[in-house]
């Protein structure tokens, strides 16, 4: 009996208490900086995509939002025809970032995303492509893989030795 | 005669109606109910409210719904109402049915020798109904009390729970 | 007569009023116990959260389902409203300020709360459906069964005022309120009017987490609204009640009119309502009737027992 006069006691004096709420639109809850928001393809220091059309974004999603075709260019250079991410779909679980060999997917602090039509949730590639290096600035796939692409041959990336010729006899 | 009063009794006689002839249990208890709410508002025309209270409370309020709470469980469907129909043989229905038609016609003289409608309605204040139970009629009053003191020892005697020594687990293993 | 239509239509608006606007109170103080906010973003202190709710329940889908009983299923909704309101006719709001000035008023109010019980069996039978069936069970035994502890709590008041009649029950205090005579009297009466009104301590007939929402899992739209308005008039009648039985009705200092000091303290019961909400967890179905039979209704017989013997003892001396 006391002890329930006691519990609405302490609840009456939660009357004086600093409410915990965010009055959302006007004042926004910190977000990390590693918050996974909406998914976002980023470019590397040289301006160009980062993504190579290597499906396991695709292949890593449980929820199957993510489509994309990757093509070449004529110089061999991998990148994704189409990619196409419906939002709808999306639980921003991360995956697709992880699974990412070369940064080029990753989640931004964005979560406010609400459409009033369906279809405009799907995003194409130049929804999703960004200016930025997002997270990890400075890194260029193609720099440190020894592929070879316009204006680079191989052995010319970083940390890295010209291909041994394998038809001379010199050491 | 009050406009309420012939309001009120045509509902309770079409009501109760209803209760005989109505196929559906549910819907025949509701037809009770309107029929006691309809006497209540009688009784409150003709100058008893605590009379008229009292049945709402008792009857309306707490019997018909005990009543109704019953039915609720029995789950009673078409089946049921079919086996009825098979028992309700003339054999069993004549005999009740004859004495009711008796009552009716007794009904219909005593109502028929006295024409003159009630005159001089007399409220009734429940602090005289209080006075009359526990003045004259007080006896009554506690031949009442101790049979409601029977009901109750026996319900109690009923319901008793026999306190468990053993898990209801364990004793179903013994038996087996 | 034209006098008592205007009260009649007055007291019918305003109770209707307050039933809607107890929708955005609950919640405003839920929140405010909760340290949360609340609906505070229509109109100003987002009272149009009101209007928005009625609206929004006018135009849901009227479904009755197919293997419910349909008059039945509507009928019911309709008897917990009417129910409730016609209890309020024997309310004193301020002197002279009542619908029906009867001198048998704590029993009609009696009576039409014994009434309210059929909306909830009515409702909980027609839809058909296990779990409504089970709230309609516990609603209708926890019902009747605190009814007969309301009834004794009340007769200790009635004992002391000599009457039936609320108006007189409130002359009666004028030197004193009766919570002070009546106090376990009071408290069996705010335990069995919150049972009565199936509020949230007591709420196992709609039991959310065990029972979907008990014996209006089924319904929808305005017939839910009925419900709904059903319970905060409840809440606003047994403040209400409280008030005029053991509060002293309209009685206070003079600098306010009475009826203003009627509904003063009728909202103050009424947050106490929503305070109890707030604060307290559900009982389990046992444990509320056995409470009942086993604490509450010895208490009552008792209380009244020992009131109508002090009372007979100062009658002659």
């Amino acid at each position: 009996m006391f002890s329930l006069l006691r519990s609405m006691w302490l609840v009456f004096l939660h009357m004086f208490h600093k409410r915990d709420t965010y009055q959302y639109p006007e004042h926004k809850a910190p977000l990390p900086a590693r918050w996974r928001g909406r998914i976002a393809l980023t470019r590397d220091p040289d301006g160009e995509e980062r993504c190579v059309g290597c499906y396991l974004c695709a292949a890593a999603c449980p929820v199957d939002c993510i489509s994309l075709q990757a093509t070449e260019d004529e110089h061999g250079r991998r990148y994704p025809e189409f990619f196409r991410i419906n939002f709808s779909r999306c639980i921003f679980c991360g995956f697709c970032e992880e699974a990412c060999p070369t940064y080029a997917i990753q989640l931004l602090p964005d979560f406010e995303m609400s459409e009033y039509n369906r279809q405009n949730l799907v995003y194409e590639k130049h929804d999703l492509l960004i200016p930025s290096q997002g997270k990890y600035p400075g890194y260029n796939y193609y720099r440190v893989a020894g592929l070879a692409i316009k204006d680079k041959d191989k052995g010319e990336a970083e940390q890295e030795e010209p291909p041994v010729d394998i038809k001379s006899l010199l050491p | 005669m009050d406009i309420t009063f012939i309001i009120a009794a045509f509902i309770a006689v079409l009501a109760t109606l209803r209760v005989i002839t109505c196929y559906h249990i549910m819907h025949a208890l509701l037809y009770l109910v309107v029929s006691l709410l309809a006497v209540a508002v009688v009784l409150f025309t003709y100058g008893a409210p605590f009379m008229a209270v009292l049945e709402i409370i008792i009857y309306a309020g707490a019997i018909m719904v005990l009543i109704i709470f019953f039915v609720m469980m029995l789950n009673l469907g078409l089946e049921t109402a079919e086996n009825e129909k098979a028992w309700l043989r003339p054999r069993i229905w004549i005999v009740p049915g004859v004495f009711c038609f008796v009552l009716l016609a007794e009904l219909l003289y005593l109502i028929l020798q006295n024409k003159q409608p009630a005159a001089g309605i007399q409220i009734v204040p429940p602090k005289q109904v209080g006075m009359a139970l526990f003045g004259p009629y007080l006896i009554a009053v506690e031949l009442t009390g101790i049979l409601l003191m029977a009901g109750i020892v026996g319900a109690y005697h009923l319901g008793r729970q026999h306190k468990k020594t053993l898990h209801r687990f364990l004793e179903n293993n013994l038996d087996t | 007569m034209i006098n008592a239509w205007w009260i009649i239509g007055g007291v019918l608006f305003a109770l209707l009023n307050t039933a809607a606007g107890l929708i955005w109170l609950e919640r405003r103080m839920l929140a405010l116990w909760q340290d949360r906010y609340g609906p505070n973003r229509a109109g100003p202190f987002g009272l149009f959260i009101v209007l928005a709710d009625t609206l929004k329940l006018f135009f849901k889908e009227d479904w009755i389902p197919p293997f419910a009983d349909k008059v039945v299923f509507v009928f019911a909704p309709a008897v917990v409203v009417a129910s409730v309101l016609m209890s309020f006719v024997i309310i004193p709001f301020a002197p002279g300020i009542v619908v029906a000035d009867m001198n048998i008023g704590v029993l009609f109010f009696l009576a039409m709360s014994s009434l309210g019980v059929y909306s909830i069996v009515l409702g909980g039978w027609a839809s058909n459906n296990k779990y409504s069936l089970l709230g309609a069970m516990r609603g209708a035994s926890q019902m009747i069964s605190y009814e007969v502890f309301m009834g004794l709590s009340l007769m200790g008041v009635v004992v002391l005022s000599d009457s039936f009649n609320l108006q007189k029950i409130v002359e009666a205090q004028r030197t004193v309120w009766f919570v002070v005579p009546q106090l376990l009297g009071f408290l069996i009466f705010m335990v069995a009017g919150i049972a009565e009104t199936h509020r949230l301590p007591f709420d196992i007939p709609e039991a959310e987490s065990e029972l979907v929402a008990g014996y209006h899992a089924e319904y929808s739209g305005m017939k839910f609204g009925m419900f709904f308005i059903g319970e905060y008039l409840g809440i606003t009648l047994i403040s209400a009640m409280v008030v005029t039985l053991y509060f002293g009705g309209w009685l206070g200092p003079t600098f306010l009119p009475p009826i203003i000091w009627f509904v003063i303290k009728t909202f103050l019961f009424i947050s106490l309502f929503i305070l109890l909400r707030a604060s307290m967890p559900r009982p389990r179905y046992d444990q509320l009737m056995e409470y009942g039979w086993k604490v509450l209704f010895p208490l009552s017989l008792l209380n009244l027992l020992v009131t109508a013997a002090i009372k007979l003892w100062l009658i002659s001396e």
